[in-house]
């Protein structure tokens, strides 16, 4: 079946099972290798991804709901030559291990911050339910409170 | 038997196995040893690579799977080199180099393994570009100097780029000598990571991110049962699924290859395997299992006489048991592989510790000279010990011989789960016996184990008649106390019915669970402030000095109090790992009858400190890591399956959970680097166990922690 939505600001259409997960067509299908599979039950959160601007855990996601809509990968949140607030923030704070689980935290802290430009600590532990085993999560804190500081600034 | 093994059979004698103190001090010796880098450091040239533009592409043979050893390497390559960290690009080294390590990349060994060898091989490195500079320059060596790669000497300047360009054979020089360590600029500073912006734009580095032209998609069927045999296999209904290309019958696995990885998946549910499995366990079976004395005891630390003074069990000896359960290591990225298998050569690209045993175990089942297998190592989607060993390389290169194409297959989470090559289950019982003015006469340490070291692949069978016990078994429990005129530790081997081996720390944060919960214990019976009490016991050598450092460091730096303030209540506990000793004090309360942890204070002395960012890195992530493991992590045996199959169920510690201050303070009382992925893991959970005492009155004996 044809399939047709944005992503990243480019049109893309793709001809798969309806039902394959949304991860697979980024990963497999077009290439965006940036969006992790984890667990392939919405439990891990480092597929998470932008569907309309929402956090959607894309592994669990059958891409026929994908039809007209806009997606945002990692290598999306950029625009132009500006690092996004949340991705230069990661980066004052030095918050990577090993890395695999960070583009799903970035996503879900970027669809946060759109939402709650200046989360409490208390706002945070409510929205950010992914799973990082390096349990960076120390540094991310100071990276998503820093991220919120940036956009601030940039708005 | 050993016979057939060259120059084994002679240690390997009945006199040997009976010989207890030799024993011991290969024990010990294990315990306080450095381990040597194990590849070749003789030739730069596999190392590094002086491209054109004056950039340096440096070979790793170590892999990087969080834990900043890229960014440690680079800095200690740089300064040697004369270039800045910029300048070089750290990749990973492929087999076909030839630039490889024997052994792998675990038990925090890389810096402190490489610190010698890395600075020779860069100074030698720099010599020959400078020997070059000045044959070209017309310059005498000697007036040459080197900055950013840049040779000058005079009014002529050469960059490093520029000097390679035309020549065609290197002379590699004796090993010049090294600089002073305080003329480094890198090293001792807090180098943001190498590899930071790629990790944050998403850059496709990971194994499972690997690809190659016209690759298909392959699935392997994995027990769900633990202590499976593969039997046979009906295809029939699973040949007839979309997609499929092939289905791959072997001696010891089915798997099949199909064009994507759904297609896959779903036609790998239709095969119907057949499984011997002789029993059904149960989780009870295990726990029975692993109970000191049912195992095979080996002594592994031994002064005075211990074993005499607490043999009668009267009401003067204090006795108690600790307990730790199976452990996943849940790494994010699952296993899996990128292979290719042609005529005469075989392609791997994988996410893997041990490149060695990787490719020599292809290159086996595919009949191929070890030369003509090329394992092309990934970054990690976390290690944590998971990938100590990859037979899924074997797998993907079965599949992809096959069908004549490149192939990737990987395990899905429940496979990851069920199939994990676990922390094994512990059972420790201590005891000990009092002076009258609170000093501990005697103490004995009985630490009961699955499997760590032993049977594992990195390890050969022969080891263990050598060194008797297992040495990632008992890790972090001997007596660190030495100021104690008797002491002893005895290792309990189990062989459980499923694969245990390395996780991060190994036996460490068990075995200091036990030991640091039971030091409060006699602390309380002694009426003595606990880290004093601690403080008391230690030997005044070199190990004690750094010990007695780090502890009174964290007294000093967590405003050390030994009593419940504003509902909350501190807890300590101290531990010494590959030589690097690490204290750690926990601020804890309860709320909701759940344990919270505030704050964590952590000093350590990894002795010199290469990065001090990425030192930090290391105890915030292990701290959360052994916090988790300590309060929540359980698998269990179920009806012969291994549980939980998926996060959530298999609960970990997440963003509401972690400490939000996490101070760090770092030590160097040794002019050496030591290790630090793993050290920083050993007190966290004695730590908290001691916070919650106070708070409640209840010992929590056994993890995870449960309040009643």
């Amino acid at each position: 079946m044809k399939i047709s939505f944005n992503i990243n600001g480019t049109p893309q259409t793709v001809e798969v099972d309806e039902q394959t997960p949304l991860l697979w067509v980024v990963r497999d299908v077009l290439n965006l290798k940036g969006t992790k599979f984890g667990c392939g039950k919405a439990a891990c959160g480092a597929c998470t991804l932008h569907v309309d601007g929402d956090a959607i855990r894309s592994c669990s996601f059958p891409v026929k709901y994908a039809e007209g809509k806009e997606i945002t990968t990692i290598e999306g949140l950029s625009k132009g030559d500006d690092v996004h607030p949340v991705q230069q923030a990661w980066i004052e704070e030095i918050v990577p291990q090993c890395g695999y689980c960070q583009p799903g935290f970035m996503m879900a802290t970027a669809a946060m911050l759109d939402k709650i430009p200046n989360p409490t600590d208390e706002d945070i532990d409510n929205n950010i339910a992914n799973i990082c085993r390096c349990a960076t999560y120390y540094r991310m804190r100071k990276a998503i409170h820093r991220a919120a500081e940036i956009k601030g600034q940039n708005s | 038997m050993v016979g057939s093994i060259a120059g084994v059979g002679v240690i390997v004698g009945a006199g040997f196995l009976g010989c207890g103190s030799l024993r011991r001090y290969v024990a010990g010796m294990v315990n306080t040893m450095e381990s040597p880098y194990m590849g070749d450091t003789g030739n730069p040239n596999i190392w590094f690579e002086v491209q054109a533009n004056n950039q340096i592409t440096f070979y790793s043979p170590k892999v990087e799977m969080g834990q900043g050893t890229f960014t440690g390497l680079a800095q200690i390559a740089a300064d040697e080199l004369d270039i800045d960290v910029e300048q070089l690009q750290v990749v990973h080294s492929p087999s076909i180099s030839g630039n490889m390590d024997s052994f792998g990349t675990g038990g925090s060994t890389t810096i402190s393994g490489l610190w010698q060898p890395l600075r020779e091989l860069a100074a030698t490195m720099r010599e020959m570009l400078k020997a070059e500079a000045a044959k070209q320059m017309g310059v005498d060596v000697g007036k040459l100097s080197v900055a950013k790669g840049v040779v000058s000497g005079g009014s002529k300047q050469l960059t490093y780029g520029e000097i390679v360009k035309d020549v065609k054979e290197w002379k590699v020089p004796k090993t010049p000598a090294l600089k002073n360590i305080k003329d480094y600029k890198f090293i001792g500073k807090p180098v943001p990571r190498v590899d930071l912006k790629d990790k944050v734009l998403g850059t496709p580095m990971y194994g499972i991110d690997a690809s190659m032209p016209d690759m298909l998609f392959g699935a392997v069927v994995r027990p769900t049962l633990v202590a499976s045999t593969f039997v046979s296999a009906d295809i029939s209904e699973a040949e007839k699924m979309p997609g499929v290309v092939k289905i791959i019958q072997e001696k010891d696995f089915v798997g099949v290859v199909a064009n994507s990885r759904m297609e896959a998946e779903n036609a790998k549910n239709k095969i119907k395997v057949v499984w011997d499995t002789p029993k059904v366990w149960q989780s009870k079976d295990i726990e029975e299992m692993i109970l000191v004395g049912k195992g095979k005891a080996v002594e592994i630390q031994k002064e005075g006489n211990a074993k005499k003074i607490l043999e009668d069990d009267d009401e003067t000896i204090i006795k108690s048991e600790y307990k730790s359960p199976i452990g996943a290591h849940a790494q994010l990225e699952p296993n899996g592989a990128v292979a290719f298998v042609e005529k005469d050569k075989a392609t791997v690209m994988i996410s893997t510790q041990v490149v060695k045993i990787t490719r020599d175990e292809v290159a086996k089942r595919m009949g191929l000279s070890k030369d003509k297998v090329n394992i092309i190592p990934t970054f990690l989607g976390g290690g944590f010990g998971r990938r100590l060993h990859t037979p899924n390389a074997v797998q993907a290169a079965v599949l992809s011989k096959a069908v004549g194409k490149p192939v990737k297959c990987f395990f899905n989470r429940k496979e990851e789960f069920q199939n994990d090559t676990f922390r094994p289950p512990t059972h420790n019982v201590l005891k000990a016996k009092m002076t009258s003015d609170g000093k501990i006469e005697a103490i004995e340490h009985n630490i009961s184990s699955g499997d760590v070291m032993f049977g594992s692949a990195l390890v050969p069978g022969m080891v263990e008649p050598i060194v008797g016990a297992d040495v990632g078994a008992w890790r972090g429990g001997m007596i660190q106390y030495k100021n104690i005129p008797n002491y002893r530790a005895v290792s309990w081997r189990v062989k459980l019915p499923f694969a245990t081996s390395w996780w991060r720390s190994l036996g460490l944060l068990a075995n200091t669970f036990a030991v640091e919960s039971f030091m409060d214990e006699l602390a309380l019976k002694a009426k003595k402030d606990p880290i004093q009490f601690r403080l008391d016991h230690i030997k005044d050598d070199e190990a004690g000095k750094r010990l007695r450092a780090v502890i009174e460091r964290a007294r000093k730096e967590s405003n050390w109090k030994d009593k419940v303030q504003n509902g909350r209540a501190m807890g300590f506990a101290a531990s010494t790992d590959v030589n690097t000793p690490v204290a750690q004090v926990v601020e804890v309360s309860i709320e909701n009858n759940k344990i919270k942890v505030h704050k964590v204070t952590c000093v350590i002395d990894p002795g010199l400190a290469i990065n001090p960012d990425q030192i930090r890195a290391q105890c915030e992530g292990a701290i959360i890591m052994g916090m988790s493991a300590s309060l929540y992590e359980k698998m269990e045996v179920r009806d012969g399956q291994l549980f939980p199959i998926i996060y959530g169920p298999y609960q970990m510690a997440m963003m509401r959970d972690s400490p939000k201050e996490i101070n760090v303070t770092i030590l160097e009382n040794s002019p050496t680097p030591g290790g630090v992925g793993e050290p920083p893991l050993g007190p966290i959970g004695a730590a908290i166990a001691n916070a919650v005492f106070r708070l409640t009155n209840e010992r929590l004996r056994e993890m995870p922690f449960a309040l009643t």
